[in-house]
């Protein structure tokens, strides 16, 4: 069965169906729910037995890469522009096929944001490769 | 420990024999890494053999077998090494050449613990190889059970351990270690938690308990009261889908008095021993503020002067405490918003900005104090700040919840 990794972002990506402010100005009510509905997510992923992992991502971000010999490694935190992808966390799930994965992504852009209408989340859906050896 | 078995095996019991058996194999002359090994094997084969046919002495059972399991490793070895296998053979054995010498003649569960501990704790091992070696040789965890308990895979943690028991290769065991860093990789273990099916918590607490059986140390006792103080509000921390609940809103009827008692008892024995010339270590000061919170039958009782005056002590056992020991500093801070108000609170967390400003306890803590100020637009753009640095996604969410109650409120 194919993997699919569903990357949730801080920013970046298409342009938002529907702009929303960040989570900490919605109304408590609105918060419980939302953080309700993700919960579900995993429940249900894992009740269907197409859950393999679930991680959540800082926003800080550093870009580090080799200084050269005898030099420390070279880091950079900023700046980025505000539109540069940020991924905040992901789903990697097992599946049946591509049409699943995206289905189950598009029930997570359903969570619930102010008001209790849903956020239509941009989420970006990737496949796994695999490492098995084919004959 | 030497008494039947009863009917079903007992696991823990068997595990509490593990740093006993591995004691005395290492005093043997064994070599830590092969004991060890050899040790997890007759575990294994307990786990078979017991139920059916109950040992009528566990320990010397599992030193036997262990023994010779590592007989047999040496002898699937090269002919080089046939002079040590005929040794090793003879259950009389005298240790060979590059045995540690003169361990300490008093030999009992209690040394043994503390004898292992330091050799798990070998100050040129890694904090996270000290922990991991720390619960497989004296925890008697397996690696499987480890790696659940971090979250990592199992091939991960089998190099962790087998790098730092290579470590230990040729290493001078025999003298006493540094007990300071045996109580921090305890804590630690502590304070990692609980996920998956090991509870860490719980077993952090099982280890401090041995350790205070194996020495006198204050030090060991305090923080084993710590951990019991604040294991004891475990059940009121989070709510049924996993919240956190703060310690103002807990249900102190969830507290576990049983362990409070203990906590309050082993405290209490502890700072017995304290003297002028030599007062009451940072487990034990965190332990009587811990005690103070367990106390108060209702968050508006706690005695707030009294933890302030244990934080006065607990920052006075640094010299800098605001770069050696911010995060009393910080609990400080919450103390003074109590005694003499929110203002004066966030003062305190002025200091700290330099050293903290970027962590998000630091904001939590000024979120606290600005909604005991009753500034709440103020506490819910540093609960937001909080969040926005959180590396935990539990308290992440309960600073989000924080926010958006203090904005609407």
């Amino acid at each position: 069965m194919p993997k699919y990794l569903l990357l949730k972002h801080y920013r970046g990506g298409p342009k938002a169906h529907k702009p929303y402010p960040p989570m900490d100005q919605w109304a408590p009510e609105d918060v419980e729910a939302h953080m309700a509905f993700l919960r579900n997510v995993r429940h249900t992923l894992l009740e269907s037995g197409e859950y393999v992992d679930g991680q959540a991502l800082t926003p800080e971000r550093t870009w580090v890469r080799w200084g050269g010999p005898d030099a420390a490694p070279v880091t950079t935190d900023g700046p980025h522009p505000e539109t540069s992808d940020l991924v905040a966390g992901w789903y990697m799930v097992d599946v049946d096929s591509r049409e699943r994965a995206l289905e189950i992504a598009a029930y997570v852009s359903s969570e619930p944001g102010p008001g209790g209408e849903p956020l239509y989340e941009w989420i970006d859906v990737r496949e796994v490769m695999t490492d098995v050896k084919t004959d | 420990m030497t008494a039947e078995p009863a009917a079903g095996l007992d696991e823990g019991a068997l595990r509490a024999l593990v740093p006993q058996v591995l004691a005395g194999l290492v005093r043997r002359g064994e070599d830590f890494d092969a004991a060890e090994d050899a040790l997890q094997e007759a575990l294994l084969e307990a786990l078979r053999a017991w139920p059916e046919h109950p040992p009528r002495d566990p320990g010397a059972w599992l030193t036997g077998v262990a023994g010779r399991r590592l007989v047999d490793a040496r002898r699937s070895e090269s002919a080089r090494r046939r002079r040590e296998e005929a040794v090793h053979a003879d259950p009389t054995a005298t240790p060979t050449a590059d045995t540690p010498a003169e361990v300490d003649a008093a030999e009992g569960p209690g040394d043994d613990t503390l004898f292992v501990l330091f050799c798990c704790c070998h100050p040129e091992l890694s904090p996270a190889s000290q922990v991991a070696l720390t619960l497989r040789a004296v925890g008697g965890l397996t690696t499987r059970e480890i790696a659940d308990a971090f979250y990592v895979p199992e091939a991960t943690m089998a190099q962790r351990i087998s790098r730092a028991k290579r470590t230990l290769r040729g290493k001078q065991l025999d003298r006493p270690g540094d007990l300071a860093v045996v109580l921090r990789v305890l804590y630690l273990i502590y304070a990692t938690g609980h996920g998956g099916r090991i509870d860490l918590a719980a077993e952090a607490i099982r280890l401090s308990r041995q350790l205070t059986l194996a020495t006198e140390e204050a030090e060991a006792r305090g923080l084993l009261a710590l951990m019991l103080l604040n294991h004891a509000r475990l059940p009121a921390r989070t709510d049924s889908e996993g919240r956190i609940v703060p310690l103002d809103q807990q249900d102190r009827s969830l507290w576990n008095t049983r362990e409070i008692a203990e906590g309050v008892r082993v405290l209490q024995s502890a700072l017995a021993r304290a003297t002028d010339a030599e007062p009451p270590g940072r487990y034990q000061v965190e332990a009587a503020i811990a005690a103070l919170h367990d106390d108060a039958a209702s968050a508006e009782e706690t005695d707030w002067p009294q933890i302030l005056a244990w934080y006065d002590d607990l920052a006075a056992l640094s010299a800098d405490p605001v770069r050696e020991d911010p995060a009393a500093v910080l609990g400080r801070a919450v103390a003074v918003g109590h005694v003499h108000g929110g203002t004066a609170g966030l003062q305190e967390t002025e200091r700290l900005r330099e050293v903290l400003g970027e962590r998000h306890r630091w904001y939590a803590v000024r979120g606290y104090l600005h909604e005991l100020d009753g500034d709440l637009p103020a506490a819910a753009t540093a609960y937001a700040d909080a969040a926005h640095r959180a590396t935990n996604v539990a308290e992440r969410d309960h600073l989000i919840r924080q926010a958006a109650r203090a904005r609407t409120a």
